[in-house]
């Protein structure tokens, strides 16, 4: 059995590209995805598994990025808050590679 | 004084999918060199090759200016706005994605190849309204001279994109001489030889190189090939989210 390392939440507004990011990071072997469409939904994801990445996605605002950063990071220090451009594209995998280099250091 | 960043064509990330042959100046899909992420708000400059008949299936993006500039054959775009254009050499595509959008981009010609730029800016206005735009190049007038394709201006020469960014490009004389006024004080200029040579401020650049400067008002450039062809990016070094 595939053992997930990296345990990744997408919260955006558009339930067809979240799904779209969700099959692209559960493609990647180690990693699983949990997508949500509210910020309140995102919170309560927390109850069951402990994210390390948080991925906002398409149709959040500015505001609403920083108010979910600013509880998600109160609430569980450590997480990485952290906005996905592009829409599951090729910077997805990137965006991972990026943050996990950056906590290396 | 200025500062630059010399990206040698040889040195671009490469993924050679059979279909799909993809030279990239920045880290992209399984490239990826922390040294090398994005130029401002440049993030993907992608050089492609798509084979004849083939292409790109629908697949969604949102929050990124796209801007496609074919080099040679055509791409059939579709999308979910409703949109059905080939895109041939000598035109420029500009998708705004936005709150987001799903889109397909096939080779037009079932035997030929189709190369074509594929660049990506970080958008300084979140979840707009996707758009989509597709305007021809007039050939003539970037004949030794530069000319304007993008701009932050809706009203301005080419087309717009939600960034303060200006694209510009020229076809030079072998010895032509020219200079870049680069349009903000916060901006970089990011160059990319599209064919021939030049030389930028001293520094040579070849086919497909690619070279970054920031702080510096005016840049000049020596064409050193007949037909020489570049592309000035002239974009933000940091975004500015409205």
């Amino acid at each position: 059995m595939e053992k997930i390392q990296l345990k990744i939440l997408a919260v955006g507004r558009e339930p067809a590209i979240l799904q779209v990011v969700e099959r692209l990071i559960n493609g990647h072997e180690g990693w699983a995805a949990t997508i949500v469409t509210t910020d309140e939904a995102a919170i309560a994801a927390f109850d069951k598994t402990d994210f390390r990445i948080v991925f906002v996605c398409a149709g959040v605002s500015a505001e609403e990025e920083e108010n979910l950063r600013r509880r998600l990071e109160e609430l569980h220090p450590g997480v990485v808050v952290t906005r996905h451009f592009g829409g599951g594209s090729g910077l997805l995998e990137n965006e991972v590679l990026a943050i996990l280099n950056s906590q290396k250091k | 004084m200025s500062n630059t960043i010399l990206h040698k064509a040889e040195t671009r990330g490469h993924a050679d999918h059979g279909w799909l042959n993809s030279y990239q100046s920045f880290s992209f899909a399984g490239y990826y060199n922390p040294e090398r992420t994005q130029f401002g708000v440049l993030r993907v400059l992608n050089d492609d090759v798509v084979t004849g008949g083939k292409g790109f299936g629908s697949h969604p993006h949102d929050n990124m200016e796209i801007i496609s500039i074919p080099l040679e054959g055509s791409l059939v775009h579709e999308d979910n706005m409703g949109h059905k254009e080939v895109v041939s050499a000598g035109e420029i595509q500009v998708m705004s994605t936005g709150s987001g959008v799903f889109h397909s981009e096939y080779n037009n010609s079932p035997d030929k190849p189709a190369k074509f730029l594929q660049i990506w800016l970080f958008p300084n206005k979140l979840n707009v309204t996707p758009r989509y735009d597709q305007v021809k190049i007039d050939p003539l007038k970037g004949k030794n001279q530069l000319q304007q394709l993008i701009s932050p201006d809706a009203n301005g020469e080419g087309t717009w994109i939600y960034q303060d960014a200006w694209f510009l490009s020229g076809r030079f004389d072998k010895d032509s001489r020219f200079s870049y006024e680069r349009k903000k004080k916060e901006n970089g200029v990011y160059l990319f030889v599209i064919k021939g040579s030049f030389t930028v401020d001293g520094q040579l650049l070849e086919t497909r190189d690619g070279f970054g400067i920031t702080d510096v008002d005016e840049i000049e450039l020596l064409s050193l090939e007949e037909g020489s062809e570049i592309l000035i990016m002239d974009v933000p070094m940091k975004n500015k989210i409205q």
